[in-house]
């Protein structure tokens, strides 16, 4: 009998034609494999968000196969000896196992906070690129609105899972949130009474919890990144303007092979920061907290960051009560204006921020290139704007902890807070703007007479004159003057064309330029003349 | 009529009878008599109830407080006044306040006072355990008051279970769940329990000292105290952290700071670094 040999080299070429053959699928696998993306460290942003949620889904699914998601009052007696003997729901007594008898536990719980911070953190920063950049312009609106969508969809994500372990402090997020429901005018004392089952806490508030937070809210994020994703293949991502680069084309790289693998790299990256990040620093101790009782309420009770400003507006907001003389009297309280009107009008101005911009710049055309920040001042500023209301409020939310650490009186932050968050916007639009201006000012001077060498020649005639180095061959009127571009001017001496610097690196030169080769044949080959340097016409003996 | 005379002459006359005709000699005689006695009824009872000169010097100080007394005249008297009947304005009465207190004021160096502001801060102590027992022993004397029991180690059968939960509940409002302190209203705080040992809290407890309440033993026993003892000093204090760095136990701020700081800080550089390699 003859034995068969098995060609290797054969196999893969063989299962693709097998596949193809079957699926019909190497033509639409073509295209997308052939995609090409552009590349900038900044496209990367909103990478770090899909990564952590990948992570968050993971450790997530760990999570569930240890926590008890019930509110059913138990005696604890596992391993925590401070703990021990003190009644407390299922639920906290679970998480409390989870972090000190399941093998690994502590770390995946830490990983999967740290993740969720990290997630919000990335979306945060991954919308303020789109936003500074205007990569939000037509016809991208759909993929801005869903990624607004996505921080509020996270947000929800966020508190149903801080609030989960039933410990001290989410209980009281927890009340707080309940007291939110309740001071919404004519519903909220329904919605309270359908959300906790009657009045709060209940009995079934963690199991609802639950449901939402790792069934009903990942559904919706994972539904709302499908569509993110697919729209910014559909769409095309945006690029930087460049030489080559127009609004019509993309000039990147291919998907396969070195997009992809440098994604699949990346998100080993961010994996590994996560897992660091679980494993070196110690995240939510809610064995300090103990479990949740409505008479147990800590100092310096915060929520994760980004419900923060919710904290800091509740915080700064005087205490004006609105009472209505209807049928025997109706109180709208002043929670309602902090915690329910200023997030609506937030969902609302960053999600109809697209429109509003293109009806006041009348601009309804296509724009698949970028704009520098310093370009569309006024926007960069509305940013800043926003950034600092952000800030000021965060802080706020935090500002019992500043008060005390920094030896500041908390009053004092209070009006600090309230005066800043009035003033501190308007200031911070204004200064940008100048910024924008002097930034886009010094690009024109030195497209104009080209860069600044920091030398200065004495003229026969006693004069000073700075040397320029002129960025271009003058044209036959001698002029070098070039057209602004809205992209980085070079400004640096002898460092000129639109290809960044030779010698490869990142913190330092891992390249040494290319030696000429030698062949014994021929002469060797002289190397290429250095360009030109500009000097100040002396020579140095 | 007799009842008419009756009704004209007094009440006590009344009831006294019918007078009895007597001498003016004897009625002299009386009326001197009972003069006398009235005089040496008010001044005995004088010399008895009103305070003499001799009652400062009774009862004598025991050496001590006297030492104690030497070492008020000197740095606490300016504000808390002679004999520590304290200054309008500038220090309290320290009359009634207990050897607890000036245990918890004295030892953590917050008395003597640098300046009057909203609260005295912990400070680098400047009397040495003696010197703080005989000012104890002085004010005890002056006035009375809360005494911490005697020991170092105040938490030795406490129950950390049923501590944490006292903790929680009656503590960790200003002190905060890890025990780091926390702001309350005007510049005024709750100090962080770090550095405090175990016969400072009972006397703070006992003593309620600035904007404390006074936890005294019908609220919190002393049992429940030692309980509330054992819990900060072992488990806030000696157990360490098992999730790593505590990013100082402030919660979810600097949990904050630190995913910007550290994780958006990282990745970054990392997308810096994978876009470059192109």
């Amino acid at each position: 009998m003859k034995r068969r040999k098995f060609d290797m080299a054969a196999v893969p070429g063989n299962t693709a034609r097998a596949v193809d053959d079957r699926f019909q699928v190497a033509t639409p696998l073509r295209r997308l494999l052939n995609k090409v993306f552009p590349d900038h460290w900044s496209f990367l942003l909103g990478e770090i968000a899909l990564f952590s949620f990948v992570v968050l889904l993971l450790t997530g699914v760990f999570l569930t196969f240890f926590f008890e998601p019930t509110m059913t009052e138990v005696i604890y007696n596992g391993s925590y000896a401070p703990l021990r003997g003190t009644p407390m729901s299922a639920a906290y007594a679970s998480t409390l196992d989870i972090s000190f008898d399941v093998r690994g536990g502590l770390i995946m719980r830490q990983m999967h906070h740290w993740a969720a911070l990290l997630f919000m953190a990335a979306i945060v920063v991954h919308m303020l690129r789109v936003f500074f950049t205007g990569a939000f312009r037509k016809p991208r609106e759909t993929n801005w609105i869903i990624g607004s969508l996505l921080f509020w969809v996270g947000f929800l994500a966020g508190f149903t899972g801080y609030s989960l372990p039933d410990d001290g402090l989410s209980g009281t997020g927890l009340r707080i949130a309940s007291a939110i429901i309740l001071s919404i005018p004519v519903i909220g004392t329904w919605v309270s009474a359908a959300v906790f089952d009657g009045e709060f806490p209940g009995t079934i508030i963690i199991s609802r919890f639950y449901i939402a937070h790792v069934l009903l809210v990942p559904a919706l994020l994972v539904a709302l990144i499908s569509a993110h994703l697919g729209l910014v293949f559909k769409q095309k991502h945006t690029q930087w303007p460049g030489p080559g680069r127009t609004n019509g084309n993309v000039v990147g790289e291919r998907m396969f092979p070195r997009y992809a693998i440098k994604q699949g790299g990346f998100f080993m990256v961010v994996f590994g920061v996560i897992a660091l990040l679980g494993g070196l620093f110690q995240i939510n101790p809610l064995w300090l907290f103990g479990p949740y009782e409505a008479w147990v309420v800590s100092a310096a009770s915060q929520p994760d960051w980004y419900v923060m400003f919710l904290d800091g507006s509740t915080r700064l907001m005087p205490d004006w009560e609105i009472y209505l003389p209807i049928g025997e009297g109706y109180v709208i309280p002043p929670l309602f204006w902090p915690t329910v009107v200023l997030p609506g009008i937030l969902v609302g101005l960053s999600t109809l921020y697209p429109f509003l911009e293109a009806r006041y710049l009348k601009d309804y055309r296509s724009h698949n290139l970028l704009q520098r920040p310093r370009d569309v001042p006024f926007r960069t500023g509305l940013g800043a704007m926003a950034i600092t209301f952000f800030v000021i409020l965060t802080l706020t939310g935090a500002n019992d902890v500043i008060a005390d650490k920094f030896h500041i009186s908390l009053n004092a932050m209070t009006w600090a807070g309230r005066i800043g968050l009035l003033l501190l916007p308007p200031l911070a639009y204004y200064v940008t703007y100048r910024i924008c201006l002097g930034l886009q000012q010094h690009d024109r001077e030195v497209l104009a007479h080209g860069v600044e060498t920091g030398i200065i020649r004495r003229m026969p005639d006693g004069r000073f004159v700075e040397v320029h180095q002129p960025l271009t061959t003058p044209d036959e009127h001698g002029h070098t003057e070039l057209p602004y571009a809205g992209w980085v001017v070079p400004k640096k001496m002898n460092r000129l064309g639109a290809l960044g610097p030779a010698i490869r690196g990142f913190f330092y030169p891992i390249e040494k330029p290319a030696e000429a080769p030698v062949s014994p044949g021929h002469p060797p080959v002289e190397p290429r003349p250095e360009r030109e340097e500009v000097g100040s016409g002396e020579t140095r003996s | 009529m007799t009842s008419d005379n009756d009704r004209r002459r007094g009440l006590l006359a009344r009831l006294r009878g019918r007078p009895v005709a007597r001498s003016r000699g004897r009625r002299r005689l009386g009326a001197a008599v009972r003069l006398v006695a009235a005089l040496m009824l008010a001044g005995g009872a004088y010399t008895i109830l009103a305070p003499g000169a001799s009652a400062q010097e009774n009862p004598p100080l025991s050496s001590a407080a006297a030492d104690g007394k030497a070492l008020f005249d000197v740095s606490c008297v300016s504000c808390h006044g002679r004999n520590a009947q304290g200054v309008e304005g500038r220090g309290p009465s320290l009359i009634g306040v207990g050897a607890a207190s000036v245990e918890f004021q004295v030892s953590t160096g917050r008395m003597p006072m640098a300046r009057q502001e909203a609260q005295a801060a912990r400070k680098p102590e400047v009397f040495n355990r003696d010197q703080v027992d005989q000012l104890a022993a002085y004010i005890q004397e002056l006035g009375g008051g809360p005494v911490v029991p005697a020991g170092d180690n105040l938490h030795a059968d406490g129950n950390i279970a049923i501590g944490g939960e006292l903790y929680r509940i009656n503590c960790s409002q200003c002190h905060a769940f890890s025990g780091g302190g926390g702001a309350l209203s005007s510049g005024k705080y709750a100090p962080s329990l770090a550095p405090a040992t175990d016969r400072q809290i009972y006397a703070a407890m006992l003593s309620g000292p600035q904007n404390m309440p006074v936890f005294g033993d019908n609220q919190i026993t002393p049992e429940q105290k030692a309980d509330i003892i054992a819990y900060i000093q072992q488990t806030l204090k000696e157990q360490g952290d098992p999730g790593g760095f505590n990013l100082g136990r402030y919660g979810p701020s600097t949990e904050g700071i630190a995913i910007f700081l550290v994780g958006i800080v990282a990745l970054v550089f990392a997308s810096l670094w994978i876009a470059g390699k192109s």
